[in-house]
């Protein structure tokens, strides 16, 4: 029965899907074999990690159940810079086959390596994110993420090839060929940043290109939160299915989970991303169906495993069954980011809040920024607006009225008084990577 | 009787009119009229041109939000109170007026007044039956060299 599900025929599964359906007792079976065998890697090779444990008073034989994983000392990203750049590494160099680095706000990047067996993991995890995006053998995929440093494209790359399908290595940029490519290679499934192909549909419409009208049916988007009127809005401009992935260079780069048809959540290959939820305050594992913190261990990683690596994002696990069939669990679509929240005047304020009420106002979200300011010792934050077709008006009064209910709706959820102004299309900086929503003036200058 | 007007969205800012008029001129696009409307934050040009298709396209595709809205032209005497007699006659009506603006023809003695109405086909039927001179596009648009 399962072997007919995995048939690469239309509609069937894709042979390295097959751990996606694995009955939940195998699944705790491989996680638990692989958890004990990372923890003695990391304990023998990694320092910090080893220091950690014997403090404790633990050694790796301490894990006999998977709930035990509890007991281990969590890794942060400052981990990752104290020990720049290779001090994680539990491969000797002449094993790693790969290294990538993202790039931290401030200071020294995070270094990540792979060895030839963890890239091969991250192309079956990646060919299982296409997959359950419903592609084949056969798709033509546009890798629109960004080659190089970041693990978006070449982690794209060889996922798209191994699971078969025709790859488009064209990475971020150069929008107006882009579009000439999707209409010339007939080019059948996408992959980059929402905020990006947002610019990609609306670049499209100026050019009279009408994405509707092409093959282009399966658009694969991550790498920064993004919401589900942003999701109706690529759906109904592009004529596609848009799906939400998840991934972080620590862990592996793109692939740690990915939604399925069912849009419901999505699924953390967790046979190789072991998945816990904490209290971020606490510390303390809550239960699933619980939101908290998403904490991710690295079963199978060997250059650079993560043990309990605290994401700073904000989910749940979800464990009803899919209606798609996988047993893999669910996750919630990452709504926030613990990192980008902003306090302004004593109150947190997320950019999903933001977002929500032009949502609400616009019906699509408009490309905007926030920009944070001081003023005689006062924070001030002020709204940038790109205008849109949909709520240009020749009327003063009219434009007058958007930008009032505009600044009333943000009013309404952040309880904070708002500078919102409307700016001319395009003058908000684009990243063809991820979208700088804030912009923190307030320590600046005087 | 009608008269495509473009609107376009600027930032209230130095130097933001030339972009525009420069993308359109260099489509040897003529120019009837132009009026800015702005606030301390933003401003709105409205432009009436004699190819408004390709103008529409042009600016479009350099990245402005254009906007195609139903104007009426009337023409009155450019003489004291030619102006006044006309919107007597449409408040009269009660005829309900967006904005207007005006300018004057190089030759001859007409002003012409440009209408934005709430309700454009009503105000051309009372211009008319008020013995008004509605200017269509074309006569409009012969002015233009
Ligand atoms: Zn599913």
């Amino acid at each position: 029965m399962l072997r007919e599900l995995w048939n690469d025929a239309e509609g069937g599964f894709h042979p390295a899907s097959a751990p996606d359906f694995l009955p939940q007792t195998a699944l705790r079976e491989v996680q638990l074999r692989r958890l004990r065998a990372v923890v003695a890697r990391a304990y023998e090779h990694v320092e910090l990690f080893r220091s950690r444990l014997d403090e404790r008073g633990i050694t790796p034989d301490a894990i006999q159940r998977l709930e035990d994983i509890q007991r281990l000392p969590f890794t942060v990203k400052t981990d990752l810079r104290d020990t720049y750049p290779f001090g994680l590494f539990a491969s000797p160099m002449s094993d790693v086959v790969r290294l990538h680095a993202s790039s931290g706000t401030t200071g020294k990047p995070i270094v990540v390596a792979y060895t030839r067996e963890d890239v091969e993991v991250w192309s079956e995890v990646m060919a299982r994110t296409f997959a359950a995006c419903g592609m084949h053998r056969g798709d033509i995929l546009q890798n629109a993420f960004g080659y190089g440093l970041f693990t978006g494209g070449l982690g794209a790359h060889y996922g798209g090839e191994a699971l078969g399908a025709t790859v488009i290595p064209i990475s971020g940029g150069n929008t107006d060929r882009q579009i000439m490519l999707i209409r010339d290679f007939q080019v059948t499934a996408l992959c980059c940043t929402p905020s990006y192909f947002t610019y990609m549909v609306e670049r499209a419409r100026e050019l009279g290109v009408d994405l509707r009208e092409l093959p282009l049916k399966i658009g694969i988007f991550g790498a920064e939160p993004w919401t589900d009127g942003m999701r109706k809005h690529i759906e109904a401009e592009a004529g596609i299915k848009a799906y939400d992935i998840y991934g972080l260079s620590e862990i592996t780069g793109p692939g740690v989970a990915s939604e399925c048809c069912a849009q419901e959540g999505l699924h953390i290959f967790e046979d190789h991303f072991y998945p816990e939820i904490i209290d971020p305050e606490t510390g303390e594992a809550l239960p699933d169906g619980e939101e908290g913190e998403l904490v991710l261990t690295t079963l199978s990683k060997k250059a650079m495993p993560m043990i309990r690596y605290r994401t700073r994002d904000i989910t749940s696990i979800i464990t009803e069954p899919c209606s798609c069939g996988r047993t893999i669990r669910r996750m919630r679509r990452i709504g926030r980011r613990s990192d980008d929240m902003f306090i302004i005047r004593g109150v947190n304020v997320f950019p999903s809040q933001i977002e929500a009420a032009l949502l609400r106002v616009e019906g699509t979200l408009p490309h905007y920024q926030i920009i944070l300011t001081r003023s005689h010792g006062l924070d001030q934050i002020a709204v940038e607006i790109e205008v849109t077709p949909e709520v240009f008006s020749d009327k003063i009064r009219g434009l007058e009225e958007v930008r009032k209910r505009l600044a009333q709706a943000i009013e309404h959820i952040i309880g904070i008084r708002v500078e919102l102004r409307l700016v001319e299309p395009r003058t908000i900086a684009r990243s063809e990577g991820k979208a700088k929503r804030v912009i923190d003036r307030r320590n600046e200058g005087s | 009787m009608k008269l495509q007007q473009l609107s376009l969205f600027l930032e209230n800012r130095p130097g933001r009119l030339e972009a525009p008029l420069t993308a359109i001129a260099n489509e040897d696009i003529n120019i009837l009229t132009l009026s800015l409307a702005d606030t301390a934050q933003f401003g709105i040009l409205r432009l009436i041109v004699k190819e408004w298709e390709t103008a529409k396209r042009v600016l479009e595709q350099a990245g402005w939000v254009v906007n195609l809205t139903e104007v009426v032209a009337v023409d009155v005497l450019d003489r004291p109170g030619g102006l006044a007699a006309a919107l007597k006659i449409l408040e009269d009506a009660g005829l309900n007026v967006e904005y207007m603006y005006a300018f004057s023809l190089r030759r001859g003695d007409k002003a012409i007044l440009i209408f934005r109405f709430e309700d454009p086909d009503r105000a051309i039927e009372v211009l008319l039956d008020k013995q008004l001179h509605v200017v269509s596009a074309e006569e409009l648009m012969s002015f233009v060299p």
